[in-house]
């Protein structure tokens, strides 16, 4: 039987502008699952999808913007999160979505994600961290392993990695977990926890990068899922300072912030606008 | 509480009355990093906008300031940051961003000597160029230049209603002095200030393209929020908003680009003149500089010479047909900025070879005397 249209459909087309299907991301790579758990993720979270906005920076997850049937907005490399923060001080009433790489969010843009997470803007940071600048070929990132070859290291990474969920927790975020793109539903479940926090919520989603990082580094795409699989260890509220990435050691994964203190907007309010205005703001 | 309009006679700055002149447009949002000599507006604005419903944010450096005010826009609320010469020069990728993803925004330079840190309390006029070049690519700016606080108070609501009409960011290039000079400011009746907002998206929701132009070649602006659920990209993008990576994309959205602000000139471009009628040798200036330029008219119609003052309001897009026009009737021109060449080169350019073009340059941290002009003006012509 010849299968109708009707039948292919895919469940989350309504959130998707599949006239710009096919997407760019490669065989193996894993931002497509995380960008699918984050769509399903605003879906299951109840929240106003007409109210909804995606913000991306540059890179390949920076393309996520780009492929979602929302109000989006692909900005400059790193500056997502400033953009993201104009958007939501001028009208607190959307619901911002960051969605961007970790060379995009935490190299060229480390400053405004630190500042982000002192303000408390609410907003909802989704990193997808695959170790590597992939769109441009795969050079060394903030994020890549001590040692690890890439195009502009080759023979390995003199650098050590940034911890994020640390830089996040120090910095003051209010929601804070890691999961990897084979942790589908736990990864799915917090990025809706994250839309649902009030405050400055980071999820971290580990993800292969095969034909950039990967194949540099003796990884294949199924290597990088057998890692996720036997070296992570699931510990809700471990301290973020246990959180380095060392697959030999072994991986931690799980929620560890998830706290509610004012946002931006809140201490803004409070403290800068006459107490008069804010009444007849409640009266109204 | 102040009202958003200060309605009366002030003794104000020229920082100031650019505050005052943001609120008068209807600016409700303001990103901010200090910088001498503008600080002064941020910190004006920062007691004023949380007053009449705005929202004032310090944020994290220049290049953060910039592009919140790009997503306050994109959020439909008119924004505005302002800077001096090395914040500029952060500035200018996300100026870019907005002249590409045509989101309206101001950007106010207070003009200080360079380049790097140069003299940060000092002023200049050295940032000309950066303002129509500074960020990547080509592409059309508006950029103002007000010689006074009362005029930088209308220039700034002007700024707004040119960025809002033609959905370009707007630079007002002004200078330290015309910054920290205070001088009367009359502020009138909120109902008699003209203000425009941008062009509103209309029609059914799932058939909108975001970049399709409209009779004066600007797209209608759906915004954030409002259901049409568009796509803004900084990529070369076609009238969907979809990123379209071919030559024929980038030549279609670049013709429209630059095509919105050539092919309105006549309703962009205001200039200025003093004694220009019968003048034989034109001053060509702006800002601060024209200011010292009237003094040097005056002090040259005093000795038998016919000098007139051709004044910039508008210095990008440049009003090169006035220039040929003149060039065509006088013996010369004489450009007054303070800088080494910069907008004396658009004249000599303008002028076409029909008359001699002559520069009285500064490198910037003190005014150009009358005296230095006038001698400058005898001895050329």
């Amino acid at each position: 039987m010849t299968p109708t249209n009707k039948s292919i459909n895919h469940p989350l087309d309504d959130l998707l502008r599949t006239d710009r299907i096919p997407h760019i991301w490669c065989p193996g790579c894993g931002i497509g699952t995380a960008f699918a758990a984050c769509l399903t993720a605003m879906k299951a979270s109840g929240i106003d999808l007409e109210k909804t906005v995606m913000v991306s920076g540059i890179g390949c997850s920076g393309r996520g913007a780009g492929y979602v049937m929302l109000d989006s907005y692909h900005t400059t490399h790193g500056r997502a999160i400033p953009f993201a923060t104009g958007l939501k001080l001028a009208n607190p009433e959307l619901n911002v979505v960051v969605f961007s790489g970790d060379g995009d969010l935490f190299a060229i843009g480390g400053n405004h994600f630190i500042h982000g997470a002192r303000r408390n803007v609410d907003i909802t940071v989704v990193c997808v961290n695959n170790l590597n600048y992939g769109m441009t070929g795969g050079q060394v990132a903030a994020t890549t392993p001590l040692g690890a070859k890439t195009t502009t290291t080759p023979v390995g990474n003199p650098d050590g990695p940034f911890n994020l969920p640390l830089m996040a927790y120090a910095a003051g975020a209010s929601y804070v977990s890691r999961w990897t793109i084979l942790h589908t539903r736990d990864m799915t479940e917090s990025i809706k926890d994250a839309l649902l926090n009030r405050g400055f919520a980071f999820v971290e989603v580990l993800s292969p990068c095969p034909v950039n990082f990967g194949r540099r580094n003796k990884e294949k795409a199924l290597d990088s899922l057998r890692l996720y699989q036997e070296k992570t260890i699931i510990k809700n509220d471990a301290h973020p300072s246990e959180l380095d990435i060392d697959f030999e050691r072994g991986v931690t994964l799980g929620k560890f912030v998830d706290i509610e203190r004012p946002t931006c907007i809140d201490r803004y309010d409070a403290t800068c606008r006459p107490p008069e205005m804010l009444e007849e703001e409640k009266a109204a | 509480m102040k009202p958003a309009v200060l309605t009366g006679a002030h003794f104000m700055t020229g920082d100031v009355a650019c505050a005052e002149g943001a609120l008068a447009a209807g600016c409700r949002f303001f990103g901010g990093y200090p910088i001498t000599p503008a600080t002064e507006i941020a910190e004006h604005i920062s007691g004023r906008l949380p007053q009449v419903g705005g929202t004032f944010i310090q944020m994290e450096d220049e290049i953060a300031a910039m592009a919140s005010i790009v997503g306050a826009s994109c959020a439909g609320v008119k924004s505005m940051t302002a800077t001096s010469g090395p914040g500029l020069s952060l500035m200018l990728e996300n100026i870019g961003l907005a002249v590409c993803t045509e989101t309206p925004c101001v950007v106010v330079n207070v003009q200080r000597a360079g380049p790097s840190t140069g003299l940060p309390t000092l002023g200049a006029q050295g940032d000309m160029m950066q303002a129509r070049w500074g960020s990547h690519g080509h592409y059309e700016i508006i950029a103002l230049a007000p010689a006074s606080p009362q005029e930088i108070f209308y220039q700034t609501i002007e700024a707004f209603n040119l960025s809002e009409t033609y959905r370009v960011p707007v630079l007002i290039m002004t200078d330290e002095m015309i910054g920290h000079l205070s001088e009367r400011v009359v502020i009138p009746e909120a109902k008699a200030i003209h203000t425009v907002s941008r062009p509103k998206a209309r029609g059914r929701k799932d058939r909108f393209k975001p970049f399709a132009p409209g009779p004066n070649g600007v797209a209608p602006m759906a915004i954030a929020g409002e259901g049409y659920h568009i796509h803004v990209t900084g990529l070369t993008h076609d009238e969907r908003g979809y990123p379209d990576m071919t030559v024929e994309g980038q030549e279609v959205m670049m013709s429209r680009i630059v095509g919105k602000i050539r092919n309105n000139l006549k309703d962009i471009i205001r200039t200025d003149s003093y004694l220009l009628d019968d003048a034989e040798i034109v001053i060509v200036s702006y800002g601060v500089s024209s200011r010292t330029s009237l003094a040097a008219v005056d002090e040259a119609r005093a000795q038998g010479i016919k000098a007139g003052l051709f004044r910039l309001i508008t210095v990008w897009p440049f009003p090169e047909e006035e220039i040929r026009k003149l060039a065509a009737r006088v013996k010369g021109f004489v450009t007054v900025e303070l800088n080494l060449g910069q907008i004396h080169l658009e004249v000599e350019r303008s002028a076409g070879g029909l008359a001699p073009c002559v520069l009285v340059g500064h490198a910037g941290g003190t005014i150009i005397t009358p005296d230095r002009v006038l001698k400058t003006l005898k001895e050329a012509f």
